[in-house]
C-alpha cells in the first residue's frame, strides 16, 4: 500500500522559532537541542474530531452568558478556515478566550490592575460549517501591560485554538485589530520575520458584517497547513 | 490556490478559561478495551524549575492500534468506548496524571510497524509554536525496530520512553530545555 501524503512543512519565515529572545519566556522554555525531522506517519495524519455534538448554538456569544450585558464596544468577529490548498475546513472546533474590555483576563493568575467584569468570561467556542465559515459575537478587548520588558503592553487580541482534520493542522494563534500602536512595539506579534504573515494576523473593518447601531463587524480569516499534493512513495 | 498556513502564537498564562472544559484525566470509560496505563510526570524548564502553566494534548490508537479517524482505512475494529484524545493540564508543581490504555501498534511509513506510542503537544507561556514528542513504553519489543526510534540520537532516545514504576504504572517527564535531560521534540 502507498503511503498517504503528509502535510506542507512552514513556507520560509511564516511560523516562530522556538527561540525567540524578545519574548523572554521562551529563553528557558525553547529546546536547545535539536529537533528532529519528523515523516507523516498514520499518528499525524490523523488527529482527534472534536465537533458540533460538544458545542451549543449560543457558546460562540461571550455578550450572553450572564445576566447583564459586558462592559464594552460590542463586536462580531467572523471569517473561513481554509487549508493552503484554498478548501474550505467544514466541522472543526474553534475556540477563543481573552480579556475584558478593560484588559484584564477573569484569571486568578491575572494580578493586572483593571476590574473584572461580572457580566464578562471571556470564553467561546464554535464549530465551522459546511463552507469553513465561524463566527462569534464579544467585546472588543483592552490591551493590557506585561513584565516581559519595561512599560510592556499587549496589543489587544484575541486568543483561538483551532483542531482541523489531523494533529498537524493543530493551531493556536491570536488576532488582532487594525490601527493597534502597539503592534510594532510587541514581540510575540513580531515573532516571525515575514511581514505579510504578521499582517494576515490582524482583522480587517467589516462594514458588511456591523450591525446598525448594534456592533462592529470584524472580519479574520484562518488558514490551516494543506496535504502535500504528491505521496511521499512514488 | 496556494495559501500559506497562519502563524502559531503562544497560548499565554490564561488559556485556562478557555481551554479547560475539554480537560481529561481519563481518556477511558469502563467499557474501554485495553490494558489500563497510569501516565504522570512533571514539566520542567531548563533551569529545572516547574513549569506551571503547560497543558498537554494526547492523541493515540485504540488496543488494537486503531485511530478513531477517517484516515485509517486499516481493517480493524473501532472501539466505540474510545476516542483517543485527552487535554490534561499540569498542577502547580507543573506535575500531570492521566489514565489511558496501551494503545496497539500501528503502521509506520514504506511497511513499517511502529512501536505502541502516544503523540503529545505541549502548549504553554514561551511556547510561541506548541511543541510534539511522543511517549513509547519501556520494554516493548516492538521499540527495537521502531522506525522515529530509528531516527533519534541513541542517547537522546530514553527521554521518549516512559519508566514502569510498577504493573500499569508509568513515569515520563517533559524537560523542555536542558544538556543531557531534554526531552526529544519533533519538527512536525
Amino acid at each position: 500500500m502507498n503511503d498517504k501524503p503528509g502535510y506542507r512543512r512552514p513556507h520560509a519565515g511564516t511560523q516562530p522559532d522556538y527561540l525567540h529572545p524578545a519574548y523572554q519566556s521562551t529563553n528557558l522554555r525553547s529546546p536547545s537541542q535539536p529537533l528532529v525531522f519528523l515523516p507523516h506517519s498514520l499518528s499525524e495524519i490523523t488527529g482527534p474530531t472534536i465537533g458540533a455534538e460538544r458545542v451549543s448554538e449560543t457558546d460562540n456569544d461571550l455578550t450572553a452568558q450572564h445576566e447583564g450585558e459586558p462592559q464594552g464596544e460590542r463586536i462580531i468577529i467572523h471569517g473561513r478556515v481554509l487549508d493552503e490548498n484554498g478548501l474550505p475546513v467544514p466541522g472543526i472546533l474553534v475556540e477563543i478566550w481573552q480579556a475584558n474590555a478593560a484588559g484584564r483576563y477573569n484569571h486568578e493568575r491575572d494580578l493586572h490592575d483593571a476590574p473584572l467584569d461580572p457580566n464578562f468570561t471571556g470564553t467561546g467556542r464554535t464549530v465551522t460549517d459546511a463552507e469553513g465559515w465561524y463566527q462569534f459575537q464579544t467585546i472588543k478587548p483592552g490591551a493590557y501591560p506585561w513584565g516581559n520588558h519595561h512599560n510592556a503592553w499587549r496589543p489587544a487580541h484575541i486568543h483561538f485554538s483551532l483542531f482541523g482534520p489531523s494533529v498537524l493542522t493543530r493551531l493556536v494563534t491570536q488576532m488582532y485589530f487594525p490601527g493597534d500602536p502597539l503592534l510594532e512595539y510587541d514581540p510575540i506579534y513580531n515573532c516571525v520575520p515575514d511581514t505579510s504573515a504578521k499582517q494576515r494576523l490582524i482583522a480587517s473593518f467589516d462594514l458588511e458584517k456591523t450591525i446598525p447601531s448594534y456592533a462592529l463587524g470584524y472580519r479574520w480569516d484562518i488558514v490551516l497547513r494543506g496535504r502535500d499534493a504528491t505521496p511521499m512513495e512514488k | 490556490m496556494s495559501l500559506y498556513a497562519t502563524t502559531s502564537h503562544t497560548v499565554g498564562p490564561y488559556y485556562h478559561i478557555g481551554l479547560t472544559w475539554l480537560n481529561r484525566e481519563d481518556l477511558t470509560v469502563a467499557a474501554t478495551l485495553g490494558e489500563r496505563v497510569a501516565i504522570s510526570g512533571q514539566v520542567v524548564d531548563g533551569n529545572g524549575d516547574v513549569v506551571n502553566d503547560a497543558m498537554l494534548e494526547v492523541w493515540q490508537a485504540n488496543a488494537a492500534g486503531k485511530y478513531d479517524h477517517p484516515e485509517d482505512e486499516q481493517d480493524k475494529a473501532l472501539d466505540p468506548n474510545f476516542e483517543g484524545f485527552g487535554r490534561v493540564p499540569v498542577d502547580a508543581q507543573g506535575r500531570f496524571r492521566f489514565t489511558t490504555i496501551k494503545p496497539g501498534s500501528v503502521p509506520g511509513l514504506q511497511g513499517t510497524t511502529q512501536a505502541p506510542h502516544l503523540v503529545v503537544l505541549v502548549f504553554a507561556r514561551g511556547l510561541v509554536k506548541h511543541l510534539l514528542t511522543r511517549i513509547y513504553f519501556d520494554g516493548e519489543a516492538l521499540n527495537g525496530d521502531d522506525p522515529l526510534l530509528a531516527c533519534v540520537p541513541a542517547q537522546r532516545r530514553g527521554t521518549l520512553i516512559a519508566r514502569q514504576d510498577a504493573a500499569g504504572v508509568y513515569q515520563w517527564d517533559v524537560v523542555l530545555q536542558g544538556t543531557d535531560r531534554e526531552t526529544v521534540f519533533f519538527d512536525y
